[in-house]
């Protein structure tokens, strides 16, 4: 095994194990605000479990999954070894080090203010602490993305970079963006309450702050699906990319809008105008641009896939694809998910409509159909796809994998639809459970048991995906073809400049952020907003 | 579909940026209309309030909460607070638009109506306002619905809304829930 391989492994691993826990977290919850009872139910159990929930599926998932991914593309992807792998381990260290701090912080209770923390609440500092230290681990990453395509430029005058590694330097300069405002919150704001340095929090301010990260952690999330979508399922299928530009069209497109755009969680909030909520609406619409651009050059790279393979007609080709194989048969699942998710995402961002499913079960079942179905499920299909490299061996049968993938996609559908239509009869968000016994809620019985059916289909996959990863480990290993993304059907040994960097990118993102969140952010500067006395969850002095 | 040159492959890339294009326009004019002509815009009255004296002031002091009828318009007055409302319950004549102002003393609250599009957050430091015209009567749930602490799921009040002949107001404007 290779000693970067062993690195990537190491980032899988962390990332799966605590999905896997999390998704125990999860069915309990949905038990919980079922009318079935729960075992070990209190509501500070209760609360305790959606922090871990939501911390681990939105902060070490997702995190050490892309870090993992992007020094595997970085190598592969360049062909050449990874620049400052002693600093890629020592940023597994402090990783692994935060995500220990915050989760036994949150364990023993005294963190239970959920992922999105909601000051002027506040839990004990070593969860936060732990928090940052994840950050900058990823921030770690983020600079080895950057030297390694710089390097590679170097030694590569003029010639574009793969679309893989492109993608995933993309995702790092839009991560070390997303992070600043939460970073800001937690450093300026949260911490300081936190120790009891200080007593009280501009509440406005930092949901403001919050907002600047919350919409474009989602596309950080999101990335890797795309870059599986652009580069390894037109392989996976038989066929070839149909456009590298577009790709790295969508890819800068993504870097723009994920930005300027956080303002729509804020639509409910009293501390904006309607003209910013209005202007970062319209951005947001953009948004679903490089998302119809992948929709259609993905279809079209399958379809010319299909068509190499017998597939006849308008849709012929649809039939002809090999749907046997886990990537191919991963993308068209998350394809589906996709329509079903960005359609509910399109009412959530529109501005007046919002009133009717804000802080809903609707929003719940968006962001689980689109992240944890969507991208997640993609996740799955890219550990499929390298293990045999990293591992040595790979994971279990194709059959394994094929029903571990579609287990998901059905628990992800069974889950969500009743959340969606229970957000619509008024069913709220995070509370512990629901007294059954009102009339009104008495409705919902039965859709709420449908849906913790399928979480618990959910949590069976995430079980077997473990286990298919495991086995690899358990097996002697095996001589495998090298790694290589798909290529595109026109290739080009050259680039436009502007699409093989992102120097003029940076400008434009600094732009449009002074422009969405100049004013906003400055008014509580300006103004003197009063401030919300601090309140500690764990009733304890820190 | 042909894609034998690269022309080919630029020309249905062209024609498809032109399906997102109209999809995309479409989309923000039926926003646009929605929030210019049939004026639906979210709550965003920066309107502030010193948290730490809400029971103080002369708006939110407990006696002015509830409902009032003021120069012929319905206000309803609501704190927010870990983990009731005061008032419990509000009474509000269908038909009729109703202004509810909320604010809250220490977290973050935030309020939907069950059956209605009344939803808005309770930032601490600002008053949230809302308008709405109730067109069903009955009695609605009105939770929290933001995270505000560990009794946050006990945290729940009744709007009640009357037939217009039954919403009678006291000689001060004010309106009480009986009780059922």
């Amino acid at each position: 095994m290779r000693s970067l391989d062993r690195l990537t492994l190491a980032h899988l691993w962390l990332s799966f194990a605590a999905f896997a826990i999390a998704c125990v977290f999860g069915l309990w919850q949905m038990l919980a605000r079922s009318p079935w009872p729960a075992p070990f139910f209190t509501p500070s159990n209760y609360f305790l479990s959606v922090t871990a929930h939501g911390s681990i599926m939105a902060y070490v998932l997702p995190t050490f999954f892309i870090m993992g991914f992007g020094y595997f593309t970085a190598e592969r992807a360049l062909d050449r070894r990874l620049p400052l792998r002693r600093l890629a381990w020592a940023g597994f260290g402090i990783g692994i080090f935060g995500v220990a701090m915050a989760v036994a912080t949150i364990l023993s209770g005294r963190a239970s203010v959920l992922y999105t923390f909601y000051p002027p609440l506040t839990g004990s500092v070593w969860f936060y602490i732990g928090l940052v230290l994840v950050v900058a681990a990823s921030w770690i990453w983020c600079a080895i993305m950057i030297v390694a395509m710089r390097d590679w430029k170097r030694a590569n005058p003029g010639a574009p970079v793969p679309l893989a590694m492109f993608a995933t330097v993309a995702n790092a300069i839009m991560w070390l963006w997303t992070t600043a405002g939460v970073g800001t919150e937690l450093v300026f704001q949260i911490i300081p309450a936190a120790l009891g340095w200080t007593d009280s929090v501009d509440v406005g301010l930092s949901r403001t702050l919050f907002s600047w990260t919350l919409h474009a952690i989602v596309y950080f999330w999101l990335f890797p699906a795309y870059i599986a979508f652009y580069t390894m399922a037109p392989k996976a299928a038989g066929g070839r990319l149909y456009s590298d530009t577009m790709g790295r069209v969508s890819f800068v497109l993504f870097l723009l809008y994920s930005l300027p755009v956080g303002m729509h969680h804020l639509f409910m909030d009293p501390e904006h105008s309607t003209g910013f909520k209005f202007l970062q609406m319209t951005l947001t619409v953009l948004v679903t641009v490089p998302t119809l651009f992948t929709i259609f050059t993905i279809s079209a790279s399958m379809e010319i896939a299909g068509r190499l393979r017998g597939g006849k007609g308008l849709f012929g080709w649809i039939g002809a694809l090999p749907w046997e194989r886990p990537m191919v048969l991963a993308t068209g699942l998350a394809f589906f998910m996709l329509w079903f998710g960005g359609g509910g995402g399109l009412i959530n961002m529109s501005y007046g409509m919002n009133a009717m499913v804000h802080n809903t079960s609707w929003v719940t079942a968006h962001f689980h159909l689109i992240f944890g179905g969507t991208v997640v499920i993609m996740y799955f299909a890219i550990a499929y796809e390298i293990w045999p490299h990293v591992a040595g061996s790979p994971a279990n049968s194709p059959a394994r994998q094929r029903l571990q993938l579609w287990l998901w996609a059905i628990g992800m559908m069974v889950m969500t639809i009743p959340w969606h239509w229970l957000g619509l009869l008024g069913q709220w968000r995070r509370v512990a459970q629901f007294d059954y016994t009102n009339p009104l809620i008495a409705q919902w019985g039965p859709w709420v048991l449908v849906s913790v059916f399928g979480g618990a289909l959910l949590l069976a996959s995430a079980l077997l995906f473990v286990w298919n990863l495991a086995q690899a480990h358990r097996r002697p290993a095996s001589a495998v073809d090298a790694f290589s993304f798909a290529r595109a059907l026109h290739e080009h040994d050259r680039a436009p400049r502007v699409l093989n960097g992102f120097g003029v990118w940076n400008v434009l993102v600094a732009v449009l952020m002074l422009a969405a969140y100049g004013f906003p952010i400055a008014q509580f500067l300006i103004d003197d907003r009063p401030a919300a006395l601090v309140h500690r969850t764990s009733g304890r002095a820190p | 579909m042909a894609a034998r040159t690269e022309q080919d492959v630029v020309r249905s890339e062209l024609r498809w940026s032109i399906v997102v294009g109209l999809t995309v326009g479409a989309i923000s004019l039926a926003i646009l209309w929605a929030g210019l002509v049939r004026f639906i815009n979210p709550p965003s009255n920066i309107e502030t309030i010193d948290p730490n004296s809400v029971h103080l002031s002369a708006e939110f002091n407990e006696a002015n909460l509830g409902t009032r009828v003021e120069n012929g318009q319905v206000v309803t007055r609501v704190v927010a607070t870990q983990f009731s409302f005061a008032p419990q319950c509000v009474v509000v004549p269908a038909n009729r638009q109703v202004t509810l102002r909320f604010t809250s003393p220490d977290v973050i609250h935030g309020i939907l109506v069950t059956g209605t599009n009344v939803n808005t957050m309770v930032v601490p430091g600002y008053v949230a306002q809302v308008h709405s015209v109730f067109r069903k009567t009955g009695d609605l749930l009105m939770p929290c619905h933001e995270y505000c602490g560990l009794g946050h799921s006990q945290m729940w009040a009744t709007v009640r809304v009357v037939p217009e002949d039954d919403f009678k107001p006291d000689a001060d404007g004010r309106a009480l829930c009986e009780k059922p």
